[in-house]
C-alpha cells in the first residue's frame, strides 16, 4: 500500500559532467584570467548546482506540475482567494517583447506604450472603486496594506497629529492587517463582531473613544461573505473621530459595477490583481496590491508617479510629501499588462457580469447546502463567498472542517479555505467565483452532501482522508522538530 | 459573456432554486444609497482580436531590448534565458494554483520551493533561505528590520554604494517605525571602510553593503563584515546572484543575512516587475525570518513530502506580532530560478558569470580607448558594470546611441549628482563583439562629433 511515489530531487538526479544544453556562446572576446580581474581572494571554489540534462530538466519539472492541483484542472473554490479561471489571453500579451523585454531605467521616450498602459490601468481602477488615483507599486495585497498604513501615518503627520498611534481592526479580518499595521508602528486594538457576523458599532465606538485611532481597516464584503450594510455609518463614525478608513480589497470580485468603496466612504483600498482581475497566483505569487486613494491621500502616493501631458507620459519623480518608494522600481508591470487584458476583454459590462455570476454561483451554494451544514451567520444573503461551519459534523462524527477539506480531494476537488475566519469555528470558506458552471458546482454541491452523509455513517473515512493523493496527511509536527529546510548531502564535504 | 461558464438558463435555475426571480434580489443587503447606478467610465467589451491588437499596438510604442541593445543595469540584466524556462513555468499546474496550504495536492509547488531553498543556500553558502519576498529592494528592507527587531538596536547604517533605489525603499521603511538611516560616505566607488568604523556603534542594528556594488565595484566584504561584528551588529549583504558563479558566497566571510534580486535567474526584465527577492540567512535566526519557508517531513505512510513550516513566524497566525506581513510572494518566479540554475547547473552558471566578466573588460578596455573617456573608478576591480566618466553628456550620448538600436548606459548623475557625466555601463553574456564594437564605434561617434 505505501508505495513510494515521490519524485526524486533533481540534486538525485544529477551526475558529475552532464550538462543541459548548448546555452551559451563561446568567448569571442580576448580571455583574461578570472583570478587577475577580480583576485584571486575573491572567488569561489565550490558550487553546489546540479548537473543535468535538459531533458532531465523537462521531465523533471512537468512531473512536479502533475503534482499540483490547479485551475486549470478542477474547482478551486478557495475563499477568499478569488480563484477564477486565467484568461491565456493574459499570458500571451504580458509576453510580448515591447512589455517583456524593457528595462525599468530605459529614457522615457522609449517606453511611451508602458506608461501609457499604466496610466490607463490606474485610471480604471480608480474608476472601478470610486476613488481618485492609484499606484501600482505594491507587490502583494500585505503589501499594498502596508503602503496604505505609511500614507495613513503620513497624513496625520502633517495634520500634527502624531498621537494617533492606533489602528481599529475586526475580530474578522485577515492576519495580514494587524501585521501590516504593526509593521508601521501602529498599535493594534481588535474589535468584536457583532451577532450578525458584521462590525458592532458600539464596540466601534467604544474603540474611537480618545482620538488616538489612526485608521480603520476594514474588509468589505467581510470575511464572513457578508456585506456590511452600515458602511456609510461606520465610516461617518470613523471620520468624525479624525481617522480614516481603509478597504481591503480582497473581495472586490463581489462589487465590479455594483458598489464603489468610495462611495461608502472609505478612504483607501488596496487590489489584489492576482484575485480580482484574474492573474494567476503562481502558487505562491506573483502578485499586484494596487492601492487607490481619495483626493485627501493622493499626495502621499508613493514616488514615481505617472502623468500624461498632451500626448506624452512621464515619471514625476518629485512629490515632498511622497511617502517613499515601497518597490525596486514601478510594481509588477507585468502583472498590470495581465489585468488590463482582462479588463479590456470584459469591459465594463462584464466586469459588472463577473460580480452578478459571483454572487448567483455563491447564494446558490449557501442554498443548496444549508440543510447538511450550518450557515456561519444566518444572514439570508451573502455575497460573493459563503461560510459554512462544521460545528455539527464535529458533534455528529467527530469529523472537522480540516477532515471535510481533506475528503474533498478525494472527490477531486481543491478545499474550500478552512479555519478562518478565526471568529467561525470549524470554518469552511467557500468562493466558486463567477467562472464555474452550474454543473460543476453541482457536481462539487454532491459531493459536499456525500461527505455529509458519510460523517453519519461512516466518518472514519473522512477523519483519514484522503486516500488518493500522491501523499496523505503530512507530520506538520516532525516538519517543525526535525527542521529540514535544503537538501544536506549537497553542502556535505 | 466573457468566460463566464453560465447560461441565461443556468442562472435562472439558480436563482429559481434560492426562491428568487431575479438577480436584484441578491443585492438586498446593499443600502440603495450606495448601489452604483452608473455606467463605469471603461470601454466596453473588445473581442479577443481585439484586445491583442490593442495591446500589440501599446507594446509597440516601447523600444523593447530584444530589438535593440541593452547595456544598462543597475539591478536590472539582460542575462539570457534559456527557452526551457518559460515553456515549463508557464504550464497551469504550476501557474494557476494558489499559495499551497493545502500540502497533499500541492506537493510540486512545495518540492519546487525546497529546491529553490536549497540552490539559494548553495548559490550564497547560508544555512537557510525563505521562499522568496517581493524584489530586491524589499527583501533588504525586511533583512534591515530583521536585524533591528534581533537586536533591538536603531540605526540602519547603509552604504553609499548600495543600489540607491534599495536606498530609498530602506528609507521608506524606516521612516514608519522610527529606525534611522546612516549612510556610509564611498571612496574610489567602494564604502570607505574607515568611515565605516567610525560610525557603526552600540546603537548599529546592522551594517549594509553590496557585491559587486551599485558601481559594479567589488568591495572588501572581508573587512565590511568585521567591522559590523566588532560592533556587535549584523553583516548584511545584497548580491549579484549570476555573480556567484565566480564570486566567494557570503557564507564564506560570515555574512549574516544575504538576499538580492533574482530578475537574472531566468526571469524577464518585464519594465522592472514583478521581480525575486531572494532571502538567506544563518540558521541561528530561523526564528525571526520572514516569509514563507517550506520543509520536508513525512506523510502518515511514511512517505517523504513537502509542507510550508515554521508558520507560527506568520501573519495569518501571529497576526500582529507576525515577523513580517508577507503573504503572496514571488513563488512562479522562483520556479523559473530554480529551473534556471538546474539547466545552467554548475559549470553553465560559472560560464555565464565568465562571460559576463570577459565582456565587460573588453568593453571597459574599448571604451577608455576613445579620447576623453575616462574610468570614474580607475583602481577598482569591477564583475559586470563600470562606471565611466565621459567628454559628452550622458543623456545625448544616450540619445545618440538609440539611432543605432543601442540603449546605452545610467546616466549617474540622477542618483549621485557628484557624478554628473559620468555612466554606467552593464555587459552581460548576451552581448557579441561585434555588439560591443557597435557600442564602441556609435560611442566614437558622439564623442567625436560633439568635439568637432
Amino acid at each position: 500500500m505505501s508505495k513510494d511515489t515521490r519524485e526524486p530531487l533533481i540534486f538525485d538526479v544529477s551526475r558529475p559532467g552532464r550538462v543541459a544544453a548548448n546555452l551559451l556562446p563561446k568567448c569571442d572576446v580576448p580571455y583574461q584570467s578570472p583570478s587577475e580581474l577580480l583576485g584571486a581572494e575573491s572567488l569561489r571554489e565550490k558550487l553546489p548546482l546540479p548537473e543535468v540534462s535538459e531533458l532531465d530538466v523537462v521531465r523533471h519539472f512537468t512531473h512536479l506540475s502533475q503534482r499540483n492541483y490547479s485551475i486549470d484542472a478542477g474547482f478551486y473554490p478557495l475563499g477568499s482567494c478569488t480563484m477564477k479561471y486565467n484568461p491565456k489571453i493574459n499570458e500571451k500579451t504580458a509576453g510580448l517583447p515591447g512589455f517583456a523585454a524593457l528595462h525599468p531605467l530605459q529614457p522615457q521616450e522609449t517606453v511611451q506604450g508602458a506608461l501609457e498602459l499604466i496610466y490607463e490601468l490606474q485610471k480604471m481602477l480608480a474608476e472601478i472603486c470610486g476613488m481618485k488615483a492609484t499606484t501600482l507599486q505594491p507587490s502583494a495585497g500585505a503589501h499594498g496594506e502596508l503602503l496604505a498604513m505609511m500614507m495613513v501615518q503620513a497624513y496625520h503627520a502633517e495634520r500634527g497629529d502624531t498621537q494617533r498611534n492606533i489602528v481599529v481592526i475586526p475580530d474578522s479580518a485577515h492576519g495580514t492587517n494587524p501585521a501590516s499595521a504593526a509593521r508601521c508602528g501602529f498599535k493594534v486594538k481588535g474589535i468584536p463582531s457583532n451577532e450578525k457576523g458584521c462590525t458592532d458599532l458600539a464596540g466601534l465606538e467604544k474603540a474611537l473613544e480618545g482620538g488616538n485611532v489612526a485608521a480603520l481597516m476594514l474588509t468589505n464584503p467581510n470575511t464572513v461573505g457578508l456585506f456590511e450594510s452600515d458602511i456609510q455609518q461606520i465610516c461617518q463614525m470613523v471620520h468624525d473621530a479624525g481617522g480614516l478608513v481603509y478597504c481591503d480589497g480582497a473581495n472586490m470580485n463581489a462589487m465590479l459595477g455594483l458598489t464603489r468603496p468610495g462611495d461608502m466612504g472609505f478612504d483607501v483600498m488596496h487590489f489584489n490583481l492576482h484575485k480580482t482581475f484574474s492573474t494567476p497566483h503562481g502558487g505562491g505569487g506573483p502578485g499586484c496590491g494596487a492601492v487607490s486613494v481619495q483626493a485627501n491621500l493622493e499626495p502621499y502616493l508613493p514616488v514615481p508617479t505617472v502623468e500624461k501631458e498632451g500626448d506624452t507620459f512621464r515619471w514625476k519623480f518629485d512629490n515632498s510629501k511622497s511617502v517613499g518608494k515601497v518597490h525596486s522600481f514601478y510594481g509588477a508591470f507585468l502583472i498590470a499588462v495581465r489585468a488590463y487584458t482582462y479588463i479590456l476583454s470584459l469591459g465594463k459590462e462584464g466586469l459588472r457580469s463577473a460580480s452578478e455570476n459571483a454572487l448567483i454561483n455563491a447564494n446558490y451554494i449557501r442554498a443548496r447546502l444549508a440543510d447538511y451544514y450550518d450557515v456561519a451567520y444566518n444572514a439570508p444573503i451573502c455575497m460573493h463567498e459563503v461560510v459554512f461551519s462544521a460545528n455539527r459534523q464535529k458533534r455528529e462524527g467527530d469529523v472537522r472542517a480540516m477532515d471535510i477539506s481533506k475528503r474533498l480531494m478525494d472527490y477531486g476537488f481543491h478545499p474550500p479555505t478552512n479555519y478562518f475566519p478565526l471568529i467561525v469555528p470549524e470554518a469552511l470558506m467557500i468562493e466558486p467565483t463567477e467562472t464555474e458552471s452550474k454543473q460543476t458546482i453541482d457536481s462539487f454541491i454532491e459531493a459536499m452532501i456525500a461527505i455529509a452523509k458519510e460523517t453519519q455513517e461512516n466518518p472514519e473515512i473522512v477523519r483519514t482522508a484522503p486516500h488518493t493523493t500522491l501523499v496523505s496527511r503530512l507530520d506538520e509536527t516532525m516538519a517543525v522538530k526535525n527542521l529540514d529546510l535544503r537538501y544536506a548531502p549537497l553542502f556535505e564535504e | 459573456m466573457a468566460y463566464i461558464s453560465n447560461t441565461n438558463e443556468d442562472r435562472a435555475e439558480m436563482l429559481s432554486a434560492m426562491g428568487f426571480t431575479s438577480f436584484d434580489a441578491l443585492l438586498a443587503p446593499l443600502p440603495p444609497a450606495i448601489r452604483y447606478q452608473g455606467e463605469l467610465n471603461i470601454p466596453t467589451a473588445l473581442d479577443e482580436g481585439g484586445v491583442l491588437r490593442r495591446l500589440q499596438q501599446l507594446a509597440a510604442k516601447n523600444v523593447d531590448l530584444e530589438s535593440h541593445l541593452c547595456f544598462l543595469g543597475a539591478g536590472i540584466y539582460d542575462h539570457f534565458r534559456p527557452v526551457v524556462v518559460g515553456m515549463l513555468a508557464v504550464r497551469g499546474e504550476f501557474a494557476t494554483a494558489y499559495t499551497p496550504y493545502q500540502p497533499e495536492v500541492s506537493q510540486g509547488t512545495l518540492q519546487a520551493i525546497y529546491e529553490y531553498q536549497t540552490l539559494i543556500c548553495g548559490l550564497t553558502n547560508m544555512d537557510i533561505s525563505n521562499a522568496s519576498m517581493y524584489d530586491g529592494a524589499t527583501g533588504l528592507a525586511e533583512a534591515a528590520l530583521m536585524a533591528t527587531s534581533i537586536l533591538n538596536r536603531g540605526d540602519i547604517v547603509v552604504s553609499g554604494a548600495v543600489n540607491p533605489l534599495y536606498r530609498q525603499v530602506i528609507q521608506t521603511y524606516a521612516n514608519v517605525t522610527g529606525y534611522r538611516v546612516v549612510e556610509v560616505p564611498t571612496a574610489e566607488g567602494v564604502t570607505d571602510t574607515e568611515r565605516l568604523s567610525e560610525i557603526v556603534n552600540s546603537q548599529t542594528a546592522c551594517v549594509v553593503f553590496q557585491q559587486p556594488n551599485f558601481f559594479g565595484n567589488l568591495e572588501d566584504v572581508e573587512t565590511l563584515t568585521e567591522t559590523a561584528h566588532k560592533a556587535g551588529a549584523l553583516a548584511i549583504s545584497a548580491v549579484d546572484p549570476i555573480s556567484l558563479g565566480l564570486l566567494k558566497p557570503p557564507g564564506d566571510y560570515g555574512v549574516d543575512i544575504v538576499l538580492g534580486e533574482g530578475q537574472s535567474l531566468g526571469n524577464a526584465m518585464g519594465f522592472g516587475g514583478p521581480l525575486l527577492g531572494f532571502f538567506a540567512c544563518n540558521k541561528r535566526f530561523v526564528r525571526s525570518f520572514p516569509g514563507r519557508i517550506v520543509g520536508a517531513t513525512q506523510d502518515s505512510q511514511g512517505r517523504r513530502g513537502y509542507t510550508m513550516t515554521l508558520r507560527t513566524r506568520e501573519q495569518d497566525i501571529r497576526r500582529e506580532k507576525a515577523t513580517s506581513n508577507i503573504c503572496t510572494n514571488q513563488a512562479l518566479l522562483a520556479l523559473c530560478a530554480t529551473i534556471y540554475l538546474c539547466e545552467l547547473g554548475k559549470t553553465g552558471l560559472r560560464h555565464v558569470a565568465d562571460l559576463s566578466l570577459q565582456k565587460a573588460h573588453y568593453a571597459f578596455q574599448q571604451l577608455c580607448a576613445i579620447e576623453g573617456v575616462k574610468p570614474l573608478f580607475p583602481n577598482a576591480k569591477f564583475f559586470k558594470e563600470f562606471a565611466l566618466s565621459l567628454p559628452v553628456s550622458p543623456s545625448e550620448l544616450n540619445t545618440s546611441l538609440l539611432q543605432s538600436k543601442i540603449v546605452g548606459g545610467l546616466d549617474l548623475g540622477a542618483y549621485y549628482p557628484e557624478f554628473a557625466g559620468s555612466s554606467l555601463f552593464c555587459v552581460t553574456e548576451t552581448k557579441t563583439k561585434a555588439g560591443i564594437d557597435a557600442l564602441v564605434s556609435a560611442t566614437e561617434g558622439v564623442v567625436k562629433g560633439g568635439k568637432a
